[in-house]
This record gives C-alpha cells, structure tokens and sequence, in this order.
C-alpha cells in the first residue's frame, strides 16, 4: 500500500517516525489515535495471554499498514505492535482522519476501501495460516 | 529432457553415497549410479525413486543439474515408500527411472526477472533452478527466493538459505507460519511477502512450489501484483505410477502431471486448480 492509496482523507494528516528495535508502535487497548504505514522495517503484530510469552502473529515491512481498529468504535487498539528491526513509519493522524471522512462521505468510502483491503489480505493470509499446510500430512 | 527409453521402463541401479538430514522427517540422498555417470537433469524435473521390494515414488531431483556424478533427492517420509527410502543407509542401493517430466521454463526466463516462491518442502524442485540460474547469473535480472516454512525448527535447506541470503545478486525471504522466541525474522505466510518486492510485472517471471493451496493463493497475489497467468509456472504434484502419460493416475483435468507436467504454466492449470478433489 502507498499513502496516496488511502486518498485525501490522509493529506497534510502525516508526520514521519522512527523507532528503535523493541520499541512499541502501540499497545493493546490503548487509543488508537494514529495508524502508521511503513516506509522501512520490520514490525511485530504480537498477542499477550497470562503465563505465556508474546506470540508473534504476523510480521509486516514496507507497503503494510500497522493499525486497522482507528478506523471503527472503539478506536482502541487490538494487539502490540513492536520493531523488530530499526523502523522508519509515516505515522498518520488518525482522529483528523475520521473527523475528515466523517464530513466528507466520499472520501471516508476511498479511505475505507484501503483499510478494508489490507484488512482483507490479512484475512486470507490468517486463513491460510490456520490451514497449517506444511504440516506433516499423516499426522 | 526425457529419460533415455530403457531409462523409461528399468529401475537403474544406484548406490547411496551420502544421507544428509534435513529435518526431523526429511533427508537428503545422495545417490551415485552403480556405473557410468549419472543422467542430464532439467530442473524441475523427477525420478521414480525404487525402495527395493517395498515399491516406487515420484521424488523431485533437488540438486545440481551441472552435477553428473550424483543425483540428490531430498525426501519426506510419510509413506510406506517415502518412509523406506528416508531409511535408507549409507552404501544401501536404491533403483532410479528417469528423469521424467517438464521442468521450469528456464531458458524461457532468461533475460527476465524471476522469482521462485516456496512453500515448506517446495523448496527442493527449486533449489535446481536456482542453482542454474547461480551458474549462468548474469543472463536473468532481478532475482529473488521467497521460502515459507511452517516453524523455525523446519527451515528446509536452513544452511543454503543463508549462503544465498550473504549474496548480493540475490534477494532471500523466509517467513514462518509460527515464530518462536528466538526467530526474529519474517512471520505469516509467504504470499504477504510478494507486495514488498514491488516487482516489475512486465519483467517477472514466477515459479512457484507448494502445497496447493498455497500455490493458490500465492498465483492470487501474484495475479494481483500485475504479473498475468502467463508468467506463473507451478509445480504440481499427483499420484504417478508410470511417468510416462501412460497409466493415467496422475491426470489432472486435461494435463498429465507426469508428462505434461510436473511443472505447468499456471493459465493451462487455473480453472482445474479451483475444482475441489480434482
């Protein structure tokens, strides 16, 4: 994905970031009030459960977008994101963002259809995951 | 490349030369003909492997074609002929018709951008074509290896990987369906990495290995990157007995995997790929 695909919803709505590896992007339940996309890098989508280690469920690098929940109520976030590698993000500003497509129609439904898009991939991608192809067939 | 006719019919006797474990149910043989040299292979190309009186498998030649002195066979044990040939010790013969097959458009790729893609054991019909196109470099662009395994723990080729990836005219990815807490590299399935290549799609070539599923859906991401039916060319798998088109165990809609195949241009194979149980 590119800036330009989220539309005008996202203009003058950007600032540049960079995070050291280990360093969070966001945290779980926390505001989602900006998403970033990543220019260069590696990030971790990780899932917390009591007693056990952070479980990486996916990790995503240039193109990708970090942050999908800004975009509906509650606007919290999901999951941790950390870097893994040393990152360089165009962070948007998701709160501007919404107030824009909330007054403009037009532009929140070219937003939506990016956000959806890459929420789709993902999608697919978990199912293919859970499929557990490489597994040893006779097991 | 077809196997000479008597090649065709009579397992020809070899000697295993070396066994290298790849993975917990995964070997490597290397096989050495009991006289002579061993036959001219085209990647993407395989062998009806023969564990002495148990019985014969398809197995993909996963070694170098510029290699006459031995074949190499990487191979999973999860039959009982699989399993057998898995099994197999150092000095133990083993009979070989072949090779059978089409293998990967390699001379069609020349000049072009290519990009292998594969899905756990998928690795091996590639790794050959890689190998050729290591040897003759300077006559394909842009070339780049995405690998998918399940875990970190079942990285097929884990030491080739990382000699590949210290190159710099070549780029290498591997991703795992699970990470663990010593894996800091990619994790998801291999498919989420083909956007981040930002491939020219006038100018790629794919090949793609896998199960098929995931040949699916990696030929749906590449369709969606630009690349057109044309350009993909997957590696399928099926029951073949007689590797030469004749018994018909391995027909695939209006393809035999054995002859026709295994590698087929994904446009003579996309309608038949999306039919359940074919």
């Amino acid at each position: 994905m590119r800036l330009e695909d989220l539309g005008e919803a996202v203009a003058g709505c950007t600032r540049t970031v960079e995070y050291l590896p280990g360093e969070y992007l966001l945290r779980v339940g926390a505001p989602a009030d900006e998403c970033f996309l990543i220019e260069q890098g590696r990030v971790a989508l990780e899932v917390h459960a009591p007693a056990r280690p952070p479980e990486v469920l996916l990790t995503l690098g240039p193109g990708d977008l970090v942050g999908l929940s800004w975009i509906l109520p509650p606007y919290r976030w999901a999951c941790d994101a950390r870097a893994v590698q040393p990152v360089r993000v165009v962070a948007i500003d998701a709160r501007r963002v919404r107030e824009r497509c909330d007054a403009d129609p037009r532009l929140g439904y070219h937003l939506l259809q990016g956000v959806l898009r890459a929420a789709i991939d993902r999608l697919q991608a978990t199912r293919l995951q859970h499929l557990d192809v490489y597994r040893d067939p006779t097991s | 490349m077809s196997a000479a006719p008597e090649a065709t019919w009579v397992p020809r006797r070899y000697r295993v030369d070396a066994v290298r474990p790849e993975l917990n149910d995964t070997v490597s043989l290397e096989l050495a003909p009991a006289a002579g040299e061993a036959p001219a292979f085209e990647p993407g190309q395989f062998n009806m492997l023969y564990a002495f009186g148990i019985g014969e498998a398809a197995i993909s030649l996963s070694g170098d074609p510029a290699d006459r002195a031995r074949l190499v066979h990487t191979v999973r044990a999860v039959g009982p002929v699989s399993r057998a040939l898995a099994g197999l010790a150092v000095g133990a013969s083993v009979g070989v018709r072949g090779p059978f097959g089409a293998g990967w458009p390699m001379s069609a790729a020349r000049g072009r951008d290519l990009v292998l893609i594969a899905g756990g054991l998928g690795l091996a019909p590639l790794r050959p074509a890689l190998l050729r196109v290591l040897a003759d470099r300077a006559h394909y662009g842009r070339v780049a290896v995405l690998a998918g395994m399940r875990t970190p723990r079942e990285v097929l080729f884990r030491a080739p990987l990382a000699t590949w990836q210290g190159r710099t005219d070549l780029e290498v990815e591997v991703t795992v369906d699970r990470g663990d807490a010593d894996w800091s590299g990619h994790v998801g399935v291999v498919t989420h990495l083909i956007p981040q290549l930002e491939l020219d799609p006038r100018k790629a070539t794919a090949f793609v290995c896998g199960p098929e599923v995931m040949m699916r859906h990696t030929a749906e991401r590449l369709l969606t990157v630009g690349l057109e039916p044309t350009q993909l060319f997957v590696s399928m798998e099926r029951n073949m007995k007689c590797a030469i088109g004749l018994c018909g165990h391995c027909q695939f809609g209006s393809a035999f995997v054995c002859k026709d195949g295994p590698v087929l241009r994904f446009d003579r194979i996309a309608r038949a790929l999306a039919v359940r149980e074919l």
